[in-house]
C-alpha cells in the first residue's frame, strides 16, 4: 500500500453568515474531489453554504512550544479591555 | 465498547511523585480538564493508547456498515430504505472523522487500513453477528446504537481534543440512529403475532452481544486504570453497562418484549437492575476471530479495498498529470 491520497483540511461557512470554520480533514487526490468528498463527509445535514479545502501540508502553524512567548504578553495589557476604565453611571451607557 | 479491549501501558498509573516534571505537568493539565492538542508533548503511552482506541473505534464504524448494509436492498418500504442508507452513510462518516483524529497522532490512514485488513487491529465484537431478519435492523439501531451512544457521550469529555471533537459531532448524529431502530421495533410490536415474534427473536439474539460491547468486567480489564487517569475513557465498562441496562429495560417493557435474562430484576438498594453473568467465553472467542461472521466481514473489507485499487490509483494519476499540465502552462 502506497500512493496514499493526500490530506486536506476542510473549512465550512455555516448557515448564519459566519466566517469559514475548520470542520475536519479528509483524503482526496485533488482539490475538486476534496470539495466533493467534503460535501458528503461534513455537510450531510445542511451544515454549510460554502466549502474551502486546503492541502494540510500547505498550512503553516505556530509551534505549541511557543505558546507562552506568543500569547502570554497580552495578559498584562489589561488596559486593552473596556472593563479597565471606570466611567460614572451618570454618563449612561458607553 | 467500539474499542473494547484497548491495551494501555499495562501498568498502574504513576503517582505525581513518580512522574518526570514533563509527565507531571501533562497530568496536571489533564486533571484540570485542559484539552491536549496534536503536536503538544504527551507521554508515549498516552499517544499509543489513543491511537489504538481511536483506530479500533474507526474500524468499528466502518465494519459496522456491513451487517446493516445487508438489508438495504431488502428494506420493506422505500422510506425505510432511504432511512437505512442515510444511517449507514453516517457510519461511514463516523469512521472518517475518527481516522482523521487518529492521524493527528502520527499514524497514517494506509497503516490503519493495513492493520484492519491483516487482522492485526480489532473492531467491536458486535459486528461479527449476522442480521437474519428485518427486525435485526430495528434491534441494532435500538440496542447497538443505544450502547454506542452511552459510550460516546462520555467520550465527548476525552482529554484529547481531536477525539473529543469527533465525538461531539458523532453524538449529534447518533440519536437519529437509535430512534429509527426503536421506531422499527414499535411498528413490528404493534403488528401481527408473527411480526412481534420476530422482534422478540431479534432482542433474544442481540441482547447479550450488546452488553458485551462495553468490554470485560472492570475486575478483568487491566488497562482501564491508566486510561481513566489520562481521561481517555472517563467511565468504566461496568458503570456504562449498568447505565445501559437501566435505560433499556423500560424501553423493552414499553414494546411488550421480554429481556432474555432470567436473573434480571430491579434492585431497590442500588436503584438499578441486577442482571445475569455474561458469557465471557463467547466474547473472547469472537474477539479472537471465531465469531459467526468474522471471516465474512474481513473478506468483505479486503474485497472492497482490492476492488477499489484501480479507482484510487487512477484518480491519483489523473491529479498528478493535471498538476504537471498546470505547471507547464505557467
Ligand atoms: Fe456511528
Ligand atoms: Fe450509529
Amino acid at each position: 500500500m502506497k500512493n496514499e491520497w493526500p490530506l486536506w483540511e476542510v473549512f465550512i461557512r455555516g448557515q448564519h453568515g459566519l466566517a469559514h470554520r475548520h470542520f475536519g480533514s479528509l483524503h482526496a487526490p485533488d482539490a475538486e474531489m476534496a470539495i466533493k468528498n467534503a460535501r458528503d463527509v461534513y455537510t450531510r445535514r445542511n451544515e454549510g453554504v460554502s466549502i474551502w479545502v486546503v492541502r494540510a501540508s500547505d498550512i503553516a502553524a505556530s509551534a505549541p512550544g511557543e505558546k507562552e512567548p506568543l500569547f502570554d504578553r497580552s495578559n498584562s495589557k489589561i488596559y486593552r479591555h473596556p472593563t479597565f476604565y471606570d466611567i460614572p453611571e451618570e454618563v449612561g451607557h458607553m | 465498547m467500539y474499542a473494547q479491549m484497548v491495551k494501555s501501558t499495562g501498568e498502574r498509573p504513576k503517582t505525581l511523585d513518580e512522574m518526570t516534571p514533563e509527565e507531571r505537568a501533562f497530568q496536571q493539565r489533564v486533571d484540570a480538564d485542559i484539552k491536549i492538542e496534536p503536536k503538544e508533548w504527551m507521554p508515549e503511552g498516552y499517544r499509543k493508547t489513543l491511537v489504538r482506541q481511536i483506530s479500533q473505534h474507526a474500524h468499528s464504524e466502518i465494519v459496522g456498515q456491513l451487517p446493516e448494509g445487508n438489508w438495504i436492498t431488502r428494506a420493506p418500504t422505500l422510506d425505510r430504505k432511504a432511512i437505512l442508507i442515510a444511517k449507514v452513510q453516517d457510519e461511514a462518516g463516523h469512521g472518517l472523522y475518527l481516522y482523521c483524529a487518529a492521524e493527528t497522532l502520527g499514524v497514517s490512514r494506509d497503516e490503519m487500513t493495513e492493520q484492519l485488513l491483516s487482522g492485526k487491529a480489532k473492531y467491536s465484537s458486535i459486528f461479527n453477528y449476522p442480521t437474519l431478519t428485518w427486525a435485526d435492523i430495528g434491534a441494532i439501531g435500538w440496542l447497538v446504537d443505544g450502547a454506542a451512544i452511552m459510550n460516546q457521550v462520555q467520550l465527548q469529555k476525552c482529554s484529547y481534543g481531536p477525539y473529543s471533537r469527533a465525538m461531539i459531532r458523532i453524538c449529534k448524529e447518533e440519536s437519529f440512529h437509535q430512534r429509527q431502530g426503536y421506531d422499527i421495533m414499535m411498528k413490528l410490536c404493534a403488528g401481527t403475532a408473527e411480526q412481534k415474534e420476530m422482534a422478540q427473536d431479534a432482542l433474544n439474539r442481540w441482547w447479550q452481544p450488546s452488553l458485551m460491547m462495553f468490554g470485560p468486567s472492570d475486575k478483568d480489564s487491566v488497562h482501564s486504570a491508566q486510561s481513566m487517569a489520562w481521561k481517555i475513557k472517563p467511565m468504566s465498562n461496568d458503570e456504562l453497562r449498568q447505565k445501559f441496562v437501566d435505560q433499556t429495560v423500560p424501553q423493552a417493557e414499553y414494546l411488550g418484549l421480554k429481556i432474555p435474562d432470567p436473573d434480571l430484576k430491579w434492585n431497590e438498594g442500588k436503584k438499578g437492575y441486577d442482571f445475569g453473568e455474561i458469557d465471557w467465553n463467547e466474547f473472547y472467542e469472537v474477539l479472537r476471530g471465531n465469531g459467526p461472521c468474522n471471516k465474512e466481514r474481513l473478506d468483505a473489507r479486503r474485497k472492497a479495498w482490492d476492488d477499489g485499487a484501480w479507482f484510487r490509483d487512477g484518480l491519483m494519476a489523473h491529479a498528478q498529470k493535471a498538476k504537471a499540465r498546470r505547471l507547464a502552462a505557467e
